[in-house]
């Protein structure tokens, strides 16, 4: 059989009719938007059955859906500014009422008065501070929209230690110059790791009062953390234990599927 | 389709009634999207960038092969527009003379794209609302950006359900040249069938 396509063969060729013409077209097209399609269905086939990723620092997530995660933290981490801060507000449109959803770690109550925060340097060090250490230092104030991943969010009203005073008042400047830092309620039934940008950023609190109060237990009595440029799942209550690292410390909620940077 | 709230933010609500509530308890079990919130952010954050880098190539498409000048609306498009809604609810008999699209397409088309770009710059306010705080800004807030971005959502959604509508009720020809890029125009004299690119030149009426 003679190659259509063949050149040499053009001019013995008899030209091709109208309906041969509009039927090889309409092969090849269709041949393209089937092949198309099926490679789309197969595409989303294969991600939607990807295996699990191999459950570390971060679990739960199907592996290619992972990467992508971490790779999106790479690109938005680009934006990342010091400069950029959260809108805040005058204090009178704070809620009275904050909302209050879980309670992983910090169940019951705590007394302050035993309570200690213990820093574990990277030399093995462990420094103890009380509440009353952390509330000589200078008070700063934020009110800004508190937002969840689960899509609420809600104007609220903290006061607390910046955490960038925190750091260079207890001289911990050495260990703020690793990647991470990771925090822990006393019981280890909660956890998050913050990567030192964010701990760092202005805005960053560590908080014992909401509306002008010392923190009850349910919002995390007597010390909890107040990042407004992370997700509410970051913002752990009732800090036990504070660690540097220069690998991602164990969070919480990213062993469960969510992104581990979940930034704002 | 993963919703990626697992609250209920959004309802209709007038006067202090509630008309619709997005969505309702059914909606989920029907869908099977309970506590399924991480796994809908995971894909929601790998297909963004598939939805922008698709939107920009096509705008590109568009721009340099010209086509653009087939789906941005003319001063008569408005106008006509209504004459095409006319002439497809069987209102009205004739509708109005057009190139490869009608007004009321390029109508659509356009605003499919000024959309895409409205979730672009939505879902980015709400995403990263502090380092991109004068998107947030601009879309009049970060609780009016989600508001924004959910309702070009369900506007996907309505686009989405009128266009196969209508790609059924054009027929097989239509969706033949959708996919091939000509039409086969039937004649009766001089030759049975009739080759017809469909270029931005020639003019018919469709009836």
């Amino acid at each position: 059989m003679k190659n259509p396509f063949n050149k040499k063969n053009k001019g013995s060729k008899k030209p091709l009719t109208v309906e041969q013409k509009i039927s090889r077209r309409n092969f090849i097209s269709f041949g393209t938007f089937f092949i198309a399609a099926g490679a789309a269905y197969g595409g989303w086939k294969w991600l939607y059955n990807s295996p699990e990723e191999t459950a570390s620092v971060t679990a739960g997530a199907r592996a290619p859906l992972r990467r992508a995660l971490n790779k999106t933290e790479l690109a938005f981490r680009r934006v990342f500014s010091n400069n950029n801060l959260v809108k805040t507000y005058p204090k009178e449109m704070a809620t009275k009422n904050v909302r209050h959803n879980e309670d992983i770690g910090s169940e019951g109550k705590i007394e302050a008065a035993t309570w200690r925060l213990q820093v574990k340097k990277q030399s093995g060090e462990v420094l103890s501070i009380s509440i009353d250490d952390i509330k000589a230092l200078p008070k700063t104030d934020i009110v800004y929209d508190f937002k969840c991943v689960e899509g609420w969010d809600q104007i609220s009203h903290w006061g607390g230690v910046k955490f960038s005073d925190f750091i260079s008042h207890f001289k911990l400047d050495d260990q703020a110059k690793l990647q991470y830092v990771g925090l822990a309620t006393p019981d280890k039934g909660y956890y998050v790791g913050i990567d030192m940008p964010s701990a760092m950023h202005p805005q960053t609190l560590l908080a014992y009062e909401v509306n002008e109060h010392p923190l009850p237990p349910k919002h995390g009595a007597p010390l909890r953390l107040i990042i407004p440029v992370k997700y509410g799942i970051k913002n752990l209550k009732r800090i036990g234990t504070m660690t540097f690292s220069d690998k991602r410390p164990p969070d919480y909620w990213a062993e469960q599927g969510y992104d581990y940077y979940s930034g704002l | 389709m993963l919703i990626y709230w697992a609250n209920d933010e959004y309802s209709i609500t007038l006067f202090g009634h509630t008309f619709f509530s997005f969505f309702p308890e059914g909606f989920y079990k029907a869908f099977n999207i309970t506590h399924r919130l991480s796994e809908g952010m995971a894909f929601h954050f790998l297909f963004m960038w598939a939805f922008a880098l698709n939107g920009l190539v096509y705008i590109l498409y568009t721009i340099i092969s010209g086509e653009w000048r087939e789906l941005v609306p003319q001063k008569k498009s408005f106008k006509e527009a209504w004459l095409v809604l006319l002439h497809d609810l069987h209102i009205r008999k004739m509708a109005p003379p057009q190139n490869k699209y009608n007004a009321a397409q390029r109508i659509a088309y356009t605003a499919i794209i000024v959309m895409g770009l409205g979730s672009l710059i939505t879902g980015l306010a709400i995403y990263k609302p502090v380092q991109f705080y004068y998107l947030t800004w601009l879309c009049g807030g970060y609780h009016f950006a989600r508001i924004l971005h959910f309702a070009l959502t369900i506007g996907y959604v309505f686009f989405f359900l009128i266009h196969i509508i209508q790609v059924i009720l054009a027929g097989w020809n239509n969706f033949r040249s959708v996919i091939s890029g000509f039409e086969i125009i039937t004649v009766k004299d001089p030759e049975p069938i009739t080759e017809t690119p469909t270029s931005p030149t020639d003019e018919k009426p469709v009836q």
